[in-house]
């Protein structure tokens, strides 16, 4: 029996739980990453995308002509030849909104500016773009709604016919009894209107793809950077009646998602479509400016009507409101924002009496995708608003308050007022973490001397508290819509011993940076004993080699529940096939076998081992000595992980809606200038709870990520559109994404609280729960006089500060003493 | 269809291999880099000169290759990520990167890699604010920049040597 020289005893230390170096990034610092416009294919054209000027106008010809005149214009396509060759998508939403048709291509109309309205396909990129140039497309302006929640009034422009109006779904959520609580509280705080605001995590590779559908085959090859693309297959495959199995999903690297990559199927069928005209492959890469316009946004909300029951002591009994959702111009991923914010329905507090009348809205903007913590965000910071404004407007400390009302640790697992269940955490412990990192009772005195000494500037502290819920419950869906068959969750995962005894695995996900391989690596390396940088993890995703299931992709804060639990359990299958061939090779029952450093050997018996080459020529070139075994063992181990939903009430809007439940807690210091309202950071802290954490750096780079956006999207990042729909900034000129100046250096600190419901005690966390534009308000509220400016929008640039500090007379706070 | 009289002749050395050739007037140098020469390292991140995704160094100096065109760097020396180390290595920069999880999805990675090595190679020791104003230019939507500020600066002391 031959014997492979071991540098790790199968004792261990366990590789989950050390930071453990990415096996990403040697090929990305190197400059040989495979991004999606890096990939050419041979006859390829390039597609280039005529879009709408107007916000809202109807198409009265196209006429494709000249441009198809021009020497090496291999192809045009427009909506009137998409509307014969394709079926509308799928619609999430029931009737009315349900009825609503989404095409590849604008179809009759133009709904907001940017909306492609023909393709054309050239030898070259700029032939290309010349001539787009060269359509000549009649248009007939109409007048155009861009408030979302004007957009529900019976007497506004309609955006399609078909709906009747611009309610794309409105449903009431009731918890508890708010009328009990609105009655018997000692106080009520009411609040006209908040507001948060349209932005875009803005993924720095713009969407990219080459798509070829081949005529011989059928198969429709698509490399392209789409995050969700069996999502896309059950757009697509309908619409343009190709089967599953044919339409071919690649992507390797793909310069970051944030959700808004998973939309994107539209402009796929579009150049399926072209290349299916012209007999070529069609590539394309989306420039700046058209992403921005027209890829997809991240949700506007508005909370109209807001009522808040709290008791002297400082308990906040919960809230009525409406909320307005802005979804855009067309549906796609929505209604789901609908309920998925139900997720957090109380947000981080043991609220009890909730009623919330939801209304989405379409609107002449970019349609909105699920942005970097989609819907929850958004209901979040709503929350933690009404928290800050209750503690000022009664006089609670701001800091108390949170305390008293949050769930504590000994509530735990926490059945929210709608059912949901908050695995664990320590909210309390974390807030005290964050305070200590900025010094809070130091950062307090300063604001107090700067009050003091005649200062122009002044000092701000702010706290925001939030949840990430990771793992839906795709059940959730049939509280939108009570006609979808989905539920539950769920994530493939492959692992096989290779013709060498190599371990190799493949994921169902489709990573854009958040460190799959390595924590894959980490995760198998554990369970058969051997080091990451042995555990070969296939980079990106193919839908032709790689498993997956209907949920695969990489979303909604789950892939170290879903992703690495599909990944446990193919590793384990393969260690349990590993000793059963070991067990026949050195004739010992299974029970004394055990495995590690790459062999499987007879547990206190080191002569008798047989490496993983061993065991992989038994079964793939050696089968004859294996006997009827050799039937039973494939050394390919295919695992879904699944985790145990049921499916949600319907009537009552009840039910599990998310696995696990990470939170975050944020403090913040700020000056701000009474002359200019520019706003500086002077201290920040994150404190994060994710569950047992796998590979810390990894999840402190998630936490730096999910903080920049936040502070991005409060101070600098905001999407203005003009009152006809003309998008205002959409570009990166214009657009002031953040940048190295601007950030400022994050403290963090961590609580571990494992999960007792995910397989490995780990929660998803990519998102992050918005913590920074809570943060960041009520800090900018702190620095404000008594009685003045009231912080009602997640975004203030310094004009906004500017006028906050200078506000008086009306305020749209008041509070109602019993 | 290209116009003689807009094709322009080209003598570049781009990491240390010599190209004679032509390119058209229109051209963008990120362009040349990436469709003619073939090194899809450098990328494409925006239409305005904002992101910094295609920066490379031209004779030694960060620059923004889709704000140059191609016929403009004719004499010139351009280093992109690929030249920055050897086929097999890293460079200390490099290895920092990944010691501080200073990448995450990496389609920033190449072009702040170039900036940093021009900031330490004029400053071998830089402060937090001055590494923060080199990479100002360039946009990074995954990490925050904490951990490549880090990176740059614990990379600082090997380089200086």
């Amino acid at each position: 029996m031959s014997s492979i020289e071991t540098e790790v005893a199968p004792t261990t230390e366990p590789w989950v739980g050390r930071s453990v170096p990415r096996k990403e990034d040697r090929r990305l610092l190197k400059g040989q990453g495979a991004f999606t416009d890096d990939i050419w294919m041979h006859r390829q054209g390039y597609v280039h995308f005529l879009r709408s000027p107007h916000g809202h106008a109807r198409i009265v010809s196209i006429d494709t002509s000249r441009a198809e005149r021009m020497t090496g214009v291999y192809a045009t396509l427009t909506g009137e030849e998409v509307a014969e060759q394709q079926d509308p998508y799928f619609q999430i939403a029931p009737a009315p909104g349900g009825d609503l048709k989404d095409y590849c291509l604008a179809v009759g109309k133009a709904r907001y500016m940017g909306e492609p309205v023909a393709a054309v396909m050239a030898e070259t990129r700029t032939l290309a773009r010349d001539a787009a140039e060269l359509i000549d497309v009649e248009y007939e302006p109409l007048p155009a709604i861009t408030d979302g929640v004007r957009a529900a009034d019976p007497d506004t422009p309609v955006l399609h016919e078909e709906i009747g109006s611009n309610v794309a779904w409105n449903g009431v959520y009731d918890y508890g009894d708010i009328d009990w609580a609105l009655e018997n509280a000692d106080h009520v705080v009411r609040i006209d209107r908040l507001h948060f605001h349209r932005f875009t995590s803005a993924p720095l590779e713009c969407s990219a793809a080459v798509v070829s559908w081949d005529p011989g085959t059928g198969v429709v090859e698509i490399h392209s950077n789409n995050q969700m693309p069996q999502f896309a297959a059950q757009f697509m495959g309908p619409a343009i009646g190709v089967p599953s199995q044919r339409l071919h999903f690649v992507s390797q690297d793909i310069g970051g998602g944030f959700g808004i990559k998973i939309t994107s199927y539209t402009y796929l069928t579009a150049l399926a479509l072209i290349s299916r005209k012209a007999g070529r492959p069609a590539k394309w890469t989306e420039y700046r400016s058209e992403h921005m316009a027209a890829s997809a946004h991240g949700n506007e909300r508005t909370f109209l009507d807001i009522e808040v029951p709290v008791m002297s002591d400082g308990t906040i009994l919960g809230f009525r409101m409406k909320a307005f959702d802005d979804a855009g111009a067309y549906l796609r991923y929505e209604p789901l924002g609908a309920v998925i914010w139900a997720q957090v329905v109380a947000g981080p507090y043991r609220l009890k009496h909730i009623n919330v009348d939801y209304t989405e809205t379409l609107t002449n903007k970019c349609p909105c995708g699920p942005n970097r913590g989609y819907s929850r965000l958004q209901h979040l910071w709503f929350i933690e608003r009404v928290v800050d404004l209750v503690a000022r407007e009664l006089e609670f400390d701001p800091v108390e308050l949170r305390r008293r009302n949050y769930v504590q640790p000994e509530d735990y697992p926490y059945v929210t007022p709608n059912d949901c269940v908050y695995d664990s955490g320590d909210l309390p412990q974390m807030l005290d973490k964050a305070l200590a990192l900025i010094d809070y009772d130091g950062a307090r005195r300063r604001q107090a001397d700067t009050r003091s000494n005649g200062s122009r500037k002044r000092i701000g502290i702010g706290i925001g508290s939030t949840l990430d819920s990771g793992t839906n419950n795709f059940g959730q869906a049939r509280i939108v819509n009570p006609g979808l068959p989905f539920s539950g969750n769920g994530e493939a995962a492959h692992v096989k011993l290779d013709l060498y005894g190599e371990v190799s695995v493949r994921l169902g996900t489709v990573p854009q940076g958040q460190s799959h391989e390595t924590t894959a690596a980490q995760t198998v390396a554990d369970i058969l004993g051997m080091d990451p940088d042995t555990v070969d993890v296939v980079a990106g995703h193919d839908t032709i080699s790689n498993v997956y299931v209907g949920f695969s992709g990489t979303y909604a804060s789950q892939f170290a529940v879903t992703g690495l639990g599909a990944a446990i359990g193919a590793a384990e299958k393969l260690r349990e096939e590993i000793k059963v061939v070991a067990a026949v090779a050195l004739q010992a029952d299974v029970d004394e076998i055990e495995i590690g450093g790459g062999a499987a050997r007879v547990a206190g018996d080191p002569e008798r081992e047989i490496p993983f080459i061993g065991i992989a020529n038994l079964v793939y070139a050696n089968n004859a000595v294996l006997g009827d075994l050799a039937d039973t063992v494939s050394l390919n181990c295919r695992y879904v992980y699944r985790p145990p939903f049921e499916v949600p009430d319907v009537e009552t809007k009840r039910g599990n809606l998310t696995l696990t439940y990470a939170s975050q807690v944020h403090a913040c210091v700020v000056e701000i200038d009474e002359d200019t309202g520019a706003v500086e950071i002077l201290d920040y802290a994150a404190v994060d709870e994710c569950g047992r954490r796998i590979n810390p750096q990894v999840i402190e780079g998630q936490v730096h990520g999910a903080t920049a956006h936040g502070i991005g999207a409060a101070l600098y990042e905001a999407l203005h559109y003009s009152d006809d729909g003309q998008l205002l900034n959409g570009n990166f000129f214009d657009y002031h994404a953040i940048t190295a100046l601007d950030m400022p250096h994050i403290k963090t600190d961590e609580v571990e609280a494992p999960s007792p419901f995910s397989p490995n005690g780990a929660k998803g966390m990519g998102e992050g729960g918005g913590a920074p534009l809570s943060t960041l308000c009520s800090a900018i509220q702190d620095a404000l006089d008594e009685g003045g400016g009231v912080v009602v929008d997640t975004h203030n640039t310094s004009e906004d500060v500017w006028r906050l500090l200078r506000a008086r007379g009306d305020r749209p706070v008041q509070v109602m003493a019993r | 269809m290209t116009d003689p009289a807009n094709v322009h002749p080209v003598t570049v050395v781009v990491n240390g291999d010599e190209h004679e050739t032509t390119v058209e007037a229109h051209t963008l140098l990120v362009h040349f880099i990436r469709d003619t020469l073939g090194l899809r390292g450098t990328h494409i991140g925006c239409d305005t000169g904002n992101c910094g995704a295609c920066t490379v160094l031209v004779d030694g100096e960060p620059t923004k290759s889709c704000m140059m065109l191609a016929a403009q760097v004719d004499g010139a020396s351009v280093t992109t990520v690929e030249g920055l180390s050897e086929r097999d290595g890293l460079t200390g920069l490099q290895q920092a990167f990944n010691d501080h999880h200073a990448v995450q999805c990496g389609y920033c990675t190449p072009g702040v890699l170039v900036s940093a090595t021009a900031l330490l190679e004029r400053e071998p020791n830089p402060s937090e604010e001055e590494v923060r104003r080199a990479l100002k230019g360039n946009l990074c939507r995954c990490t925050g920049y904490v951990n490549i500020v880090a990176a740059v600066r614990a990379a600082a002391g090997e380089v200086s040597e």
